[in-house]
């Protein structure tokens, strides 16, 4: 045994595990695939008084594809998202994002709402969500609210939610142009690593070719995922020539602000962002272009 | 002051299992020193090398990161429970032999679990699938193509049966 001793309550709902919350405040923690979690705990970086397993919530576990966004239950898990076809037909991106996460048998127990809460900044779902704009919906015992991805991420492993609130679900919005594509990328040191740099694009094209609509984000290094939706709304109007590309590209990176490690150094991070926004912004592009 | 200790029953390789456990007990140390099913290996004990893989509910996971109380109600798989009814190797173990697709062991039962859960999903894997389903595991010995021949032999000689 190498966490430290704790309380555990397998939550039988979600009203349940917000009780709990409401009673043990910060000395609780809630446990959804524990992927991560769990070996912070082994680590003694984190010691909870009390584990609220959430893994047995019915009603936490769910996609739900509606006309205009994807909804997904907070508790469910990476690897039904990834392998949901449905899903994939109408948010390609998630599943994408989903085969740089972990190894199947992280994504078997790591949920979509686990990765959301526990903000690694080099995570991909973050990255997706933020590039998309996903909304995410927090319960506690006073009630529900809706925080957009934008005002969520706060820091690293941090978050708008408070120690009462429990993630529920996420909305993920669907573009409705006919040609959309997406797509994800990334470079570390092991497949299935945390990213060094990731990035992650998602573009509509109209019938002749010119960009209506785009968005693109980085993760990896810095304190949060980050969207650029100024230089993307510059992208639409345009017919994503590698010029211009090249241009969102550099200017992206030019405005990313990584940390160094002992992986990458900064500069070394800015010139994977300045290749790796390119890269995923031509393969979102050659997607949407393949649905002509 | 004594831990609180939480009944637990798991369906283990096909037996109900029941125990009394504290709640930081990982499910590989319950099988490992309470259930004496030493088969499954710890290795990094933070999820990192994939040698404490096992079923749960079927599906591949990391034994260390799951604890035993989580476990309370479902089914767990380890590689003793992979072999035929009647005791001997399965196909898939056979192969692993044959190709030398071990060397310390070590990483061998993780292995197996995540090349088994492969096979049952996706009996006609490709290279690169079977190359994705191992790479949550860690061998120092391999180099892993020799794992890589030995999923692909058994997954031949299934096809054949079937």
């Amino acid at each position: 045994m190498k966490a430290a001793p704790f309380e555990f309550v397998r939550a039988r709902s979600l009203a349940e595990a917000c009780e709990r919350l409401r009673q043990h405040g910060a000395d609780a923690k809630l446990i959804a695939g524990g992927q991560s979690l769990v070996p912070m705990m082994a680590m003694r970086l984190t010691r909870p008084a009390h584990l609220i397993d959430i893994n047995e919530i019915a009603t936490l576990k769910f996609i739900a594809v509606e006309w205009d966004a994807v909804r997904i239950g907070a508790c469910t898990p990476q690897r039904v998202v990834e392998r949901n076809e449905a899903l994939a037909a109408q948010l390609p991106l998630l599943r994408q994002a989903l085969a740089w996460v972990g190894h199947a048998q992280t994504r078997n127990r790591g949920t979509v709402g686990g990765s959301l809460a526990h903000a690694d900044p080099a995570a991909e779902l973050p990255l997706a969500a933020q590039v998309l704009g996903a909304t995410l919906t927090l319960r506690s015992t006073r009630g529900s609210r809706a925080v957009a991805a934008a005002d969520f991420f706060r820091g690293p492993l941090t978050t708008a939610l408070e120690p009462h609130e429990c993630l529920e679900a996420i909305s993920w919005p669907l573009w409705k142009e006919k040609h959309t594509g997406s797509a994800f990328t990334e470079v570390s040191r092991r497949h299935g690593d945390f990213a060094i740099v990731a990035a992650c694009a998602q573009v509509a094209i109209d019938d002749s070719g010119k960009c209506t609509r785009a968005g693109f984000g980085l993760a990896g290094g810095g304190s949060i995922p980050l969207a650029f939706p100024a230089l993307a709304a510059r992208l639409v109007g345009t017919r994503l020539e590698d010029n211009t590309i090249k241009g969102a590209a550099l200017e992206a990176a030019g405005a990313f602000d990584p940390g160094g490690d002992l992986h990458a150094s900064p500069a070394y991070r800015r010139h994977l962002a300045e290749v790796l926004v390119a890269r995923a912004l031509r393969a979102a592009h050659a997607h949407a272009r393949s649905t002509r | 002051m004594s831990e609180t200790l939480y009944p637990i029953t798991v369906e283990v390789n096909g037996t109900q299992r029941t125990a009394q456990v504290p709640a930081r007990l990982t499910l590989v140390d319950w099988l490992r020193d309470e259930l004496r099913l030493t088969g499954t290996h710890v290795g990094c004990e933070h999820g990192i090398c994939g040698a404490c893989s096992v079923m749960l509910d079927g599906e591949p996971v990391r034994a260390c990161l799951v604890y035993a109380v989580q476990s309370d109600g479902h089914r767990v798989i380890t590689v003793e429970g992979l072999v035929r009814l009647d005791g001997t190797l399965s196909a898939l173990q056979d192969a692993f032999c044959e190709t030398h697709a071990l060397q310390c062991g070590y990483c061998t039962p993780g292995m197996l679990v995540a090349a088994q859960a492969l096979l049952n999903m996706t009996p006609r894997p490709s290279e690169e699938q079977i190359r994705d389903a191992i790479g949550g595991n860690l061998c120092r010995c391999t180099g892993y193509q020799q794992i890589v021949d030995a999923v692909k032999l058994a997954a031949q000689r299934l096809a054949a049966k079937s």
